[in-house]
């Protein structure tokens, strides 16, 4: 792949839940090295688009290119090639209940790779290193702390040594200091394993220090792309609305309203 | 909406989820059975310490209760066969009666229903509250097929581990017919056995064993169908769970019916 190929690649995504539309025509690229922030309110479709990038959902209509697979169109083979390529860290975690923590992350390599016991087990423990829970390995999911969750999920998404990282919702929910700890992370894994990151955050201050650009999405639509300055720059009211903390402006459609009170249940 | 209307609309739905249900039944065998065989060529091999712990989850652990009811079901067989047929002058045909019942019908059943309670509310539980927590989904972007990894193991420890704990229940439900009917008939409990092992036909012992493959497939697809197809939360995993159970039992039951019909006309 030449360097200026993008490692991301969608276009005119749209997503459904039902009869419900999520995403309305998204197109996002992303480039190789640079990590990328997707910001957006609550309930925007950050999570369903993130679900499309790694694969979980096909979709819809447009197209979704990771990493030069097209997702869309990729046989078992291919979609198991590229997952190996990636690493995924869930908003909740995700870590498989019934392991401890160091089988958590180390199940990758045992179920992908014909490492050794012992290598498996030491390159598990510095990944873990890595996400400074070093010596925590033998505690279950259960008896972690949500910080600490986060992390051994990460350090699980990282144990292939992925190229491309997701990340959703990295520091919701956490202490500033554990939070910062995180952009630290980010930051440290793109430059020294040169990963591509994208990450999902709620965090103003934390995505302006990680981002190289930023992605706002609104309502299942993208509003607008680019590097951080530029979006904090932008004119769009609702991109103000988010960066400035200020509550949205309620427009009232009163038939719709009304319709809502009053529509019978299926 | 008028209520006639309401209630088409609702069989409807009904019918529609369960053909859905039936199809991604078939589908769970079909993968399971194929990533058990072929896996390993696909990069999807099923662990063989995978399966080993699910046969001592399934199997292993199960033997107790199993062997007790069994034993206990076997005594109350021989109780009422005593009685029924003595009313005849017929206790001779006690012997006859409680083996070929246990060895075709009860202890397949016994051990069938007791396994649903068991594993198959667990394998609806277990699976269903990992895709809640996103655990499912997880694994699939691992690279870790959740079908290969969850259903496989399970499926196959299910076809070996049922027939095993058929043959104990129908060794232990003899065994309690013969402490029963052994001194009713005069015979000591050892002749009772061995008249027993005389009596009974490899077609009695096959009924049963070919019976206890099916239900361990039924018990399966179930149990990992419902926890896959779980939503919403905590209260939606223990929904499954007692769905799982109703519906792996009333599966059982049919399908033992259905069996019976074929093999004793
Ligand atoms: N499994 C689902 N079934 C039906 N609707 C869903 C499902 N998951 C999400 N949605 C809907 O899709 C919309 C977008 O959800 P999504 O999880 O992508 O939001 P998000 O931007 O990640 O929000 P948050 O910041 O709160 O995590 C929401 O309105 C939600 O109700
Ligand atoms: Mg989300």
């Amino acid at each position: 792949m030449s360097a200026a190929e993008p490692v991301i690649e969608v276009r005119q995504l749209d997503a459904f839940y039902g009869r419900r539309r999520i995403l309305h025509g998204v197109d996002f690229q992303v480039m190789p090295g640079e990590i990328r922030v997707i910001m957006g309110a609550s309930g925007s479709g950050k999570s369903t688009l993130l679900r499309h990038l790694i694969g979980l959902q096909r979709p819809h209509a447009g197209s979704v290119r990771i990493l030069g697979t097209d997702v869309a169109k990729a046989g078992p083979a291919e979609m198991l090639a590229l997952r190996r390529r990636l690493g995924v860290s869930f908003q909740g975690g995700a870590l498989i209940t019934s392991m401890s923590v160091g089988e958590n992350v180390a199940l990758p390599l045992r179920e992908h790779t014909r490492l050794d016991e012992n290598t498996i087990r030491i390159m598990s423990r510095l990944k873990l290193e890595v996400v400074n829970l070093g010596g925590f390995q033998d505690l279950m999911p259960s008896q972690l702390s949500g910080g600490m969750v986060k992390r051994a999920a990460l350090a699980r998404a990282i144990v292939m040594d992925p190229k491309l990282l997701f990340f959703d919702e990295p520091s919701a929910g956490l202490d500033p200091v554990v939070s910062a700890e995180l952009d630290e992370l980010i930051l440290k894994l793109r430059d020294a394993l040169r990963m591509t990151i994208v990450v999902v955050t709620h965090e103003l201050d934390s995505a302006l220090k990680i981002a190289d650009t930023i992605t706002v999405l609104d309502q299942g639509r993208i509003l607008e792309t680019g590097s951080s300055v530029s979006v904090q720059a932008s004119n769009n009211e609702r991109i103000q609305d988010l960066f400035h903390r200020r509550p949205r402006p309620v427009d009232v459609d009163v038939d719709e309203y009304l319709r809502r009170l009053t529509q019978e249940e299926l | 909406m008028s209520l006639a209307l309401q209630l088409v609309w609702r069989l409807g739905k009904r019918s529609v989820d369960g053909v859905r249900g039936l199809g991604y039944a078939g589908a769970l065998l079909v993968e399971s059975l194929w990533f058990s065989v072929a896996g390993f060529r696909s990069g999807q091999t099923v662990r063989f310490a995978a399966v080993a712990e699910q046969m001592r989850q399934v199997g292993v652990d199960a033997v107790p209760i199993v062997a007790l009811l069994s034993f206990t079901v076997g005594l109350m067989l021989g109780i009422q066969f005593v009685a029924a047929l003595g009313d005849f002058g017929a206790e001779s045909q006690v012997l006859m009666a409680v083996a070929k019942s246990v060895t075709r019908e009860f202890g397949v059943l016994i051990t069938g229903i007791l396994i649903a309670g068991r594993s198959g509310s667990s394998f609806a539980a277990r699976i269903g509250s990992m895709s809640v927590s996103q655990e499912v989904d997880a694994l699939g972007v691992m690279g870790i097929d959740p079908v290969r990894y969850l259903a496989a193991p399970a499926l196959l420890a299910m076809l070996v581990m049922l027939p095993v704990l058929t043959i104990l229940a129908n060794v232990m439900a003899i065994l309690g017919a013969a402490l029963y009917c052994a001194p009713v008939l005069d015979i000591s409990p050892t002749v009772y056995i061995v008249q027993t092992l005389n009596l009974l036909e490899p077609g009695d012992i096959w009924q049963g064993l070919s019976k206890s493959v099916v239900f361990a497939v039924l018990i399966t697809l179930v149990g990992v169908s419902t926890g896959f197809g779980v939503s919403g939360g905590a209260e939606g995993v223990g929904r499954a769970t007692t769905r799982a159970v109703v519906y792996s039992i009333s599966a059982i039951i049919v399908a033992d019916m259905i069996f019976s019909f074929f093999l004793n006309r």
